[in-house]
């Protein structure tokens, strides 16, 4: 089973080298890409099988034992996110391919997303700090390029800011790991485990604040999320559905897996993460009331929904991580979905300003029918996945005495279907108020392509089975929350059984 | 020396701070390349002490460098390079566009700043509209 | 473009010993300093003296194959390399070694680390052909044009650069629909 885990990594990375080597054949490349992403996402629930049975699957790079070799760790939460990570790139790369304008002109479209893929991949596999930055630094640069992709005026200067931020947070990071190194002589995750507690209090703390700071950067926490709103939505349709989707959350997956794994209880700075979850979700609701355009709307409930996921870790009880978990991969679903929407609109409406289009009810009803299950999911009404998401985190807070957040929270929601309303209003009742800016494509009786409308369907197909199984994905996320309140059976999973 | 490198990784970080703080790409992209030097010098202090060269020399294990933070710290400048790279594309990019390289606002920022101007302004006049017609109520 | 007498004499001495220098790295790196990033980098040091000497089509002439092609070809060889010891049994990037009893020369020896560096080495090469394919030609309109200003650059065939020319020629509609400053919104 452990040759299985480095495969979720290894083949993207092939399939990119091909779709480069081949990039004058365009049907080779998609070819390429739809036949590695669909491999992975195979390998990927086979390991997820395998880690819910025992656990742990863990590989070692180059044969080298534990703390010295590189270690790549399959446990559940990293399972769970490489799976629903694997079925969106992949229903995004056929939504690419159905819309055909980027992925057709540029060569480099393929090759560059399947990086992505692997990057995304690896930073959820690997068991060594460092290897997470490099991991961080592969997901980033193919996030840069995709994010630029097509070099027009807009996509420049918000991609300037994207990248220098993203470059400031990596330093950050190369400056943290050299600070740990010099502390406790090593990278490896389960190694410093146990090295960590072993430094006085203030370092820890300095320690887990540094780390909160750095992936805090990446997954949009409340100070450090200004650069989200501006650059995701000037990215192609398909590109910012998925940096949506993934990019912030893998922050989120680092935070999770560093606090729980890395630090003692007593040193996990709990409250500031709950403060800054708080701001979190209100400072992203508000600015996403503010906005005009569907995509900026939904880059703010980005950062709205991240403080929802951060709020649930904070509360560190077993109930409160499931939550957090549940909520993230429950968000990758939703969030890539409501963007795959955006782009369909903003498609068939020639914009995607709320005052530019309207009347899509009756043009394109599917759309409208697309938009609405996930949009009512992600503002939490039952009986959808959204709900049963927010509800564990409420629950969570409720048991653990947090009534102001719990407070705060419910106070959000009902703002978060302010705005999903404000869209739905906007978007598709009434008419348009002002000429759209763009041209709008006539989409048929679907309302888009085949491919495009058919992959959206796909992905509310899945945010639907995660409200039909519910229960048992909860249970799994308690497993996987009771894992990572026990950082022993991770350390022994990986550095092997200790006298 | 080691005190000595510590001083070059803080005078490096400075200065690329500052850099970064400016408006125009080309000083943005050299102060992310001193900030990168500084981050990597500081990871090869984080080694410890100095030593004769690992693996391949013979001699006492204790007199060995460490050979792991070479090893970070050589990965992190390929990156940085790569990276570093990029952004030149980037600042190009933004010259022949603009011929250019200031980082610009956000655009959609200050169209929705506009947006609120006119409500508010709309509403000014309908508050003043108002006020006209209970004016002329009352006379 | 104006080429100098003693720009390009030096290029012809100094290319050809720079690019052994760059191999000996490249073969050195198992346990010396060198390696394929470093023996990359050596090579487009060479790669670079030509430019100056004749610019990119100097760049061209010294390589037939298109930059991605051998950008492609390094990865698929580094990856194909990491993933051999997975068929076998091993681990990802595991590496034996090989000795051979060559007759004259004696004996050789080379780990598979060797076919992972040799791909390493030709992503970098090929990384820096595709930056002076993407950056080195549209200097030299500049010289001929001036400035150019935003519709210039936009009319300019600065598309088929982006990527290092790695865009398709598709139909220009498509090119100019996807271009429309759309977003450059009031």
């Amino acid at each position: 089973m452990s040759q299985l885990v480095p495969l979720p990594i290894v083949l993207p990375l092939l399939g990119a080298a091909l779709s480069v080597v081949f990039g004058r054949w365009h049907g080779f490349q998609r070819l390429v890409g739809v036949v590695c992403l669909s491999t992975s996402l195979v390998i990927s629930i086979v390991l997820l099988v395998a880690a819910d049975d025992t656990g742990f699957v863990v590989a070692q790079g180059g044969g080298w034992p534990a703390p010295i070799g590189i270690s790549l760790v399959v446990d559940r939460l990293s399972a769970i996110m490489l799976v629903v990570s694997a079925i969106m790139l992949l229903a995004v790369l056929v939504y690419a391919i159905g819309q055909g304008e980027v992925e057709r002109v540029h060569a480099g479209f393929h090759p560059t997303y399947l990086v992505l893929a692997a990057g995304v991949a690896a930073s959820l596999l690997t068991g060594d700090l460092f290897n997470l930055f490099v991991s961080f630094e592969m997901m980033l640069a193919a996030s840069y390029v995709l994010i630029t992709m097509g070099g027009r005026a807009a996509q420049v200067r918000s991609g300037m800011t994207y990248v220098v931020i993203s470059l400031v947070a990596s330093t950050f990071f190369i400056i943290v790991l050299a600070l740990i190194y010099s502390a406790t002589g090593t990278i490896n995750l389960a190694d410093l485990s146990e090295r960590i507690p072993e430094l006085s209090g203030e370092v820890q703390l300095m320690f887990a604040i540094a780390l909160l700071v750095v992936f805090g950067i990446k997954a949009g926490l409340f100070p450090l999320f200004f650069w989200l709103p501006d650059s995701y939505p000037t990215a192609p349709a398909p590109v910012t559905a998925i940096f949506a989707g993934l990019l912030t959350k893998v922050g989120v997956y680092a935070i999770i897996r560093t606090q729980t794994l890395m630090f003692p209880i007593d040193a996990r700075p709990a409250t500031l993460i709950l403060v800054v979850a708080a701001l979190t979700m209100t400072v992203g609701v508000f600015g996403a009331i503010a906005q005009d355009d569907v995509k900026r709307i939904l880059s703010f409930h980005i950062v709205s929904q991240i403080g929802y996921m951060i709020f649930a870790l904070g509360l560190f009880t077993v109930a409160g991580v499931a939550a957090a978990v549940f909520y993230t991969f429950n968000n990758i679903i939703l969030k890539t979905n409501l963007l795959l929407v955006a782009g369909l609109v903003e498609r068939r409406g020639g914009s995607s300003r709320l005052s530019e289009v309207g009347g899509m009810v009756r043009t394109a009803p599917l759309l409208g029918l697309l938009f609405a299950l996930p949009a009512l999911s992600l503002a939490g009404l039952p009986p959808f996945g959204g709900f049963v998401a927010k509800f564990a985190v409420f629950d969570a807070g409720a048991w653990s005495e947090q009534w102001v957040l719990v407070g705060v929270a419910a106070f959000v929601s009902l703002l978060t279907m302010y705005s999903m309303t404000k869209i739905w209003a906007g978007a598709f009742w009434g008419e348009r108020e002002e000429e759209p800016s763009g041209r709008p494509e006539p989409g048929g009786r679907l309302g888009g392509p085949v491919l495009m409308v058919g992959s959206t369907a796909a992905v509310v197909l899945v945010g639907l089975a995660v409200m039909i199984w519910a229960a048992p994905l909860y249970a799994f996320t308690e497993r996987a929350a009771v894992d990572l309140l026990d950082p022993s059976r991770y350390v022994e999973a990986v550095l092997g059984e200790r006298p | 020396m080691s005190l000595l490198i510590a001083f070059v990784a803080s005078m490096l970080v400075g200065c690329g701070t500052w850099l970064l703080l400016q408006r125009r790409l080309s000083r943005i992209i050299i102060g992310v390349g001193l900030l990168g030097h500084g981050a990597n010098l500081l990871l090869l202090v984080s080694g410890g002490r100095r030593g004769t060269a690992p693996l391949i020399g013979v001699g006492d294990a204790a007199d060995f460098a460490d050979p792991l933070p070479q090893a970070l710290a050589l990965t992190a400048i390929v990156i940085t390079f790569g990276v570093t790279t990029f952004l030149l594309a980037l600042g190009f990019r933004a010259w022949q566009i603009s011929n250019d390289d200031v980082v610009e606002d956000d655009v959609e920022d200050r169209y929705i700043a506009r947006r609120a101007q006119i409500d508010r302004e709309v509403a000014d006049e309908i508050e003043a509209e108002r006020a006209q017609a209970a004016e002329e109520d009352r006379r | 473009m104006k080429r100098l007498l003693v720009v390009d004499t030096s290029v012809r001495v100094l290319y050809h010993s720079i690019l052994v220098l760059s191999l000996y790295f490249l073969f050195a790196g198992h346990n010396q300093p060198g390696g394929g990033f470093v023996g990359g980098l050596t090579a487009g040091a060479a790669v670079s003296f030509r430019y100056v000497a004749g610019g990119v089509d100097e760049v061209r002439k010294a390589f037939r194959l298109r930059p991605w092609t051998i950008l492609g070809g390094g990865l698929l060889i580094a990856v194909v390399t990491a993933m051999v010891p997975i068929a076998l049994g091993g681990s990802v990037l595991e590496h034996g070694d090989v000795e051979w009893d060559v007759p004259v020369i004696g004996v050789l020896k080379t780990t598979s680390a060797l076919p992972f560096d040799i791909g390493v080495y030709l992503v970098v090469v090929g990384l820096i052909l595709m930056m002076f394919e993407a950056f080195g030609d549209d200097l030299a309109v500049d010289d001929e044009y001036g400035t150019m200003g935003v519709g210039d650059a936009l009319e300019a065939d600065s598309v088929d650069h982006d990527l290092g020319g790695l865009t398709r020629a598709v139909d220009p509609e498509l090119h100019t629909r996807l271009r429309e400053p759309g977003d450059g919104r009031p």
